[in-house]
């Protein structure tokens, strides 16, 4: 915990506050000047690791027995490849999309995993290399999951609508795709075709914001359960410290599956809107 | 829960990290699966073309074996045939023989028994000679008489 005893309510939204390179956490609800120091540092961390991972087993790939590590890669970019195939129905398409997929669900992955640490662990190293710089140890924010940050999951989930956009256009070509946005769902007739606008509209931003913030929401409230969890051991009481362990233990892992099942629905709803884009009306 | 340039950042990193799947990791590894499942098949194909063969073969010896067994079984005929015809061309030698030899002995046995006669013959011309001579008690010239010796042992024969 940071500072000297600070409350329950301090303890939690300490742990909620960035840092981001004002020093302070983000007052206001949208600032494009602000930029997450401890989000982006963590996610390209660890996408590096998964590239890396990913690049190691690629390098040695072969044809004969393979080992245990190549074989769990092997056995990812299959289910990948799978899916792609079932989803997305064009295979010069599926040379960008499959491997997008993949490298979306081991990072996802990866950085969902972030909230199996202590989580007091690395906020605590932290706030030791902080105030040693000579930063006030109230002020040192550090989050280390980065897809319970709002902003990197809807950057995320942005990607694939630009994706999406993309590949309307290169599918359907761009008279294709704009008599697409005028005349479905409802039907070609001039009256119709500023409702099926407006279903359009809605449509890509119900998926990408949904798409986002399912992510978010879900690593956001994990993050939040074990930091209460962590409370409950705070309180140095008998129940406290049982209650901790106990729960502790059930929710981390609850959240195995949750950190899995998660990277697997963002992958698959990644391969679901690049293959809608695909699709016409 | 704020938005601010992180969105942007993590979108490029985004896009990046799945550039470098797309042009490091996936290929090769694609490559491999497909490799070894081709691999695989082959395997499979060889193993149930090595199996057809055995089979093939298997139906060869078979066929060998019955082959074999015929003509040993015919060799064995002619064998029988040959050997039952070597005993009757014995049999027909041995006849033939026995034939010959009981000809050369009757032949044998017709000479020896007229040289008995004609031995006899001269006997009996000798005695027939010395018993004339004794009943005539005189001398007979032979040469002079042996026209009619001769005449005798003609008639005798």
């Amino acid at each position: 915990m940071a500072g000297n005893a600070p409350t329950a309510s301090e303890y939690v939204i300490h742990h909620l506050g960035h840092f981001n390179n004002t020093g302070h956490p983000q007052e206001n609800i949208v600032n494009w000047g602000i930029i997450n120091l401890d989000s982006m540092f963590f996610s390209i961390a660890i996408g590096l690791l998964t590239v890396f991972l990913l690049w190691l087993a690629a390098r040695k790939a072969t044809s004969g027995v393979p080992g245990r590590f190549q074989g769990i890669v092997e056995l990812l970019v299959e289910m990948v490849a799978d899916q792609a195939k079932g989803i997305v129905h064009s295979a010069e398409s599926r040379k960008f999309v499959a491997p997008l997929a993949l490298t979306v669900f081991v990072w996802i992955f990866l950085m969902n995993a972030m909230d199996l640490l202590p989580v007091d662990l690395i906020p605590m190293i932290w706030t030791g290399v902080y105030s040693a710089a000579g930063g006030d140890p109230a002020h040192a924010y550090m989050r280390v999951v980065a897809t319970a940050d709002l902003s990197a999951a809807l950057g995320l989930s942005i990607g694939v609508l630009l994706l999406c956009l993309y590949y309307n256009v290169k599918i359907k070509g761009v008279s294709g795709w704009v008599h697409e946005l005028f005349t479905a769902p409802f039907g070609s007739h001039p009256l119709l075709y500023p409702v099926n606008f407006a279903m359009q509209i809605i449509e890509f931003l119900a998926k990408t914001v949904s798409h986002g913030m399912r992510l978010f929401g879900n690593m956001y409230a994990g993050e939040l359960v074990f930091i209460l969890i962590a409370l409950l051991g705070g309180t140095a009481t008998a129940f406290g410290f049982v209650g901790h362990v106990v729960a502790g233990t059930i929710w981390a892992i609850f959240h195995i599956l949750i950190i899995t099942l998660q990277a697997f629905i963002f992958m698959m709803l990644t391969l679901v809107y690049v293959g809608q884009a695909h699709e016409s009306h | 829960m704020n938005l601010n340039a992180t969105l942007i950042a993590q979108l490029v990193v985004f896009f990046i990290l799945a550039w470098f799947t797309m042009k490091f990791v996936w290929p090769p590894i694609v490559k491999a699966l497909d490799e070894r499942a081709k691999k695989i098949a082959d395997g499979l194909a060889a193993a149930d073309k090595a199996k057809a063969d055995l089979a093939l073969a298997e139906k060869k010896v078979v066929e060998e074996l019955r082959k074999a067994r015929e003509s040993a079984g015919d060799v064995r005929t002619s064998a029988e045939k040959q050997a039952s015809q070597l005993v009757d061309e014995a049999r027909a030698e041995a006849t033939r023989i026995i034939a010959a030899a009981r000809e050369a002995a009757e032949a044998e046995a017709g000479v020896a028994s007229q040289r008995a006669k004609e031995a006899l013959r001269d006997q009996v011309a000798n005695l027939a000679v010395a018993g004339a001579e004794k009943i005539l008690r005189r001398e007979i010239n032979a040469q002079v008489h042996s026209e009619l010796l001769a005449n005798l042992k003609q008639e005798l024969q």
